[in-house]
């Protein structure tokens, strides 16, 4: 009897609707679709009105998500899973939109100049978040592909939002390679569901401990998910969109892309490969460290070469992604590389976002460029910086420095934990090259510091127009600043924090 | 195996009876009438008038938002189809989010009424 | 006779590489987005004939969301194309060159 007809003649189980269980993510929908509606009805509202209006859907988001705190269950008959790394990862997100909201509120407008960016960036923002907090929270492989779709088609969009020809270019670059890779991602998906019988996480878990289960095609199915995944999260071979991307892409839309991206696709990452597939470790380890080992280095390496530091900060992305991935490769033994690559994404996305956001400020910096690439990111345009902005250059001085690891800030943190758990998996010749990947990037992002700090202003200093009031850019270089110095300062209750988030259901 | 290429088979005899069909007719027809060219006869039929441009004309740009329009309802058609199978078991439940499926899919279609992409310019 | 999961599985694997080799040489940006279509086609062959070979609904109603995510990035992809043909009048992934280094 065909399937279907079955379903037909049988009561149908009906899966018990968990509101509480997905609030954070109903938020976010529902305040999406309100900001949608409020821009087709008013098309005069100013960008500070949409803003703050995002900004209060973010708040209520993140109300929910403390008032779930301490829920731990599956919800969905499986399809969605509450634990340390959904919470974790929820608090996050939501804190890296908030800023990012705050940056594509300043957007690239100047004094008595209209804003190119439309005002849909706000809800499509919105979405994005829904697709990324409800892929962090996903443990059933269609949920996961549902969520990676709704984040990526809303990132396309976002990333062609301005009319430059540049933006446009990195949103149909994006575009193809992304969706490239999730028809990857959903091979591995069919094959894994073909090899088990099942697409729910914990279903799965259970089957590759099954002798008589398929192993060659559940095999084949993780080796395409690791393709689907290294793609989105921009790991070497698979890295070739992300320098041109991010150049191309209005600054705050690539900032969030670094940050937010980074943080979801690594949470799935581990919920996936360090839970469900926790048993095929020996399979797969060899595979994701080979990945970490070449994209650290190919990342390091190449960012060496770069004179536009939109580029650069896209081959450090790169690089940092391989650093994550050690954190993955350890995690399916040590439980540490769970909570001490949840601890990475928090600082990594802090600094990252907060380099975006000095570049932001420095294109603001003189006239604006005609030129079809469009924003003012080459390191030229960094020279003398500290005399002419002493604190936008400080910052950058605290991001750049955060990012190469220099104790005591952030990133020296997230580095050590991610290096001791990796050591711990047996995985020192990893780590090994992990350091060696460090010490080649410090060349890079000192790089910019010499420039800004050392280098005399070329040009007419008078020439340079004022940057015109940046109230929300201030705010949000303030915030990341800060965190990237207070995290640095006292690591320990943000790692005891993500402790919690060792134990994975499904 | 035999049962299998049985069920194709009729169709391929069906398939070599029509072509054989147009293929005598036509045939006969061409051996039978006379063969007396004129301009006039050679050009293409348009109705009784005479044909305007190329055969390879585009068409206009604009009517690309339809087809993005079309995709709401084509959405919504896949998963009606499924909904309204087990929609007696399921009641009223289905009915409602039945509701907030298209009551989504409709705030899609109200935006781009607003954006005025329906108006035709 | 019947025709095993093999052969649909082989079929659905044989679509799935056209569709990558079509990816990989082909530069007309919207050639290049229908071979990623006949990619999410062809591993939903591979979802119904699971879903036939383990007996289970799932994967009938993961090929219906793969259809739905199919025609929602038809509409973003050929957006984007839209967008960047009136500009350039052109398609071609080669003339798409301004952002390298």
């Amino acid at each position: 009897m065909h399937p279907l007809a079955q379903a037909t003649t049988q009561p149908l189980p009906l899966p018990e609707v968990d509101w509480r269980a997905i609030a954070p993510e109903l938020a976010l929908a529902v305040a999406g679709v309100v900001l949608l509606l409020v821009v087709a009805f008013w098309p005069r509202a100013g960008r500070g009105v949409l803003a703050g209006l995002t900004l209060a859907g973010l708040a209520a988001a993140a109300a929910l998500t403390v008032w779930n705190w301490d829920l731990e269950r599956v919800a969905f008959e499986g399809a969605v899973s509450l634990d340390g790394i959904t919470r974790y990862a929820r608090a996050v997100l939501l804190a890296v939109g908030a800023l990012a909201t705050l940056m594509v509120a300043q957007g690239d407008s100047r004094e008595g100049e209209p804003d190119d960016s439309p005002p849909e960036v706000f809800p499509l923002l919105l979405f994005a978040l829904l697709g990324m907090v409800l892929l962090a929270a996903a443990s059933d492989l269609l949920v996961v592909f549902i969520a990676l779709e709704i984040l990526s088609l809303s990132l396309y969009v976002m990333a062609g939002e301005t009319r430059r020809l540049a933006a446009q270019e990195a949103a149909m670059k994006y575009f193809l390679l992304g969706a490239f890779s999730s028809a990857f991602l959903l091979y591995g998906i069919a094959l894994c569901y073909g090899a088990t019988g099942s697409t729910n996480l914990l279903e799965i878990a259970d089957a590759t401990g099954d002798p008589t289960a398929d192993g060659t095609l559940l095999l084949a199915g993780v080796g395409l998910l690791a393709v689907g995944f290294l793609f989105k999260v921009s790991a070497v071979p698979f890295h070739m969109w992300t320098p041109d991307v991010y150049q191309g892409t209005p600054t705050p839309v690539a900032a969030f892309m670094a940050a937010a991206t980074k943080v979801a696709g690594f949470a799935v990452f581990l919920r996936v490969f360090a839970g469900a597939l926790g048993g095929l470790v020996v399979s797969w380890r060899p595979v994701i460290a080979g990945a970490a080992v070449l994209t650290m280095l190919v990342g390091a390496a190449l960012a060496v070469v770069q004179t536009d530091l939109k580029r650069m900060l896209a081959y450090s992305s790169i690089s940092h992604a391989g650093y994550l991935l050690v954190g993955v490769a350890a995690a399916a033994t040590v439980p540490a590389g769970v909570s001490a690559s949840m601890f990475y994404l928090l600082t990594y996305a802090f600094m990252v976002m907060g380099a975006f956001m000095v570049v932001q400020y420095v294109s603001r910096l003189g006239p604006p460029d005609d030129d079809a690439i469009g924003e003012r990111s080459s390191l030229e345009d960094y020279r003398g910086l500290a005399r002419r902005h002493p604190w936008a250059a400080g910052l950058l001085a605290v991001f750049m420095l955060a990012l190469t690891g220099i104790p005591p800030l952030s990133g020296f943190w997230a580095k050590y934990y991610v290096f001791l758990a990796g050591i711990e998996a047996g995985l020192t010749w990893l780590v090994v090259v992990a350091v060696i990947s460090s010490v080649i990037s410090a060349f890079f992002y000192l790089r910019v510091l010499v420039v800004a700090y050392l280098q005399e202003p070329v040009g007419d200093p008078g020439a340079e127009t004022a940057p015109g009031r940046t109230p929300a850019l201030g705010v949000a270089l303030g915030l990341a600043g800060l965190l990237t110095v207070a995290i640095g300062l006292a690591p320990e209750a943000l790692i005891a924090a993500a402790r919690s988030a060792e134990r994975i259901l499904g | 195996m035999t049962t299998y290429f049985q069920a194709y088979g009729t169709f391929a005899a069906l398939l070599v009876l029509s072509i054989a069909f147009v293929a005598v007719a036509f045939g006969a027809n061409r051996l039978l009438r006379p063969n007396r060219p004129t301009p006039g006869k050679l050009t293409t039929y348009e109705s009784g008038m005479d044909p305007v441009g190329t055969t390879w004309s585009q068409t206009q740009i604009r009517y690309y938002v339809f087809a993005f329009l079309f995709v709401i309802f084509d959405v919504e058609s896949v998963f009606l189809f499924p909904w309204a199978l087990v929609f007696a078991d399921i009641g009223v439940a289905a009915f409602w989010e039945m509701v907030v499926f298209i009551g989504v899919l409709a705030i899609g279609l109200l935006y781009a009424f607003k954006k005025g992409v329906l108006r035709w310019a | 006779m019947r025709v095993g999961p093999g052969a649909y599985l082989l079929l659905s694997a044989i679509l799935f590489a056209i569709g990558v080799a079509g990816v990989l040489i082909r530069r007309n940006a919207i050639v290049v987005f229908m071979c990623i279509e006949l990619m999410l086609n062809a591993v939903n062959l591979s979802f119904i004939t699971f879903a036939k070979t383990n007996g289970s609904l799932d994967g009938q109603v993961l090929a219906f969301f793969v259809m739905v995510v199919a025609a929602a990035e038809v509409v973003v992809g050929l957006g984007i194309l839209v967008a960047i043909f009136r500009k350039r009048s052109s398609t071609s992934v080669d003339d798409v060159n301004l952002l390298k280094g």
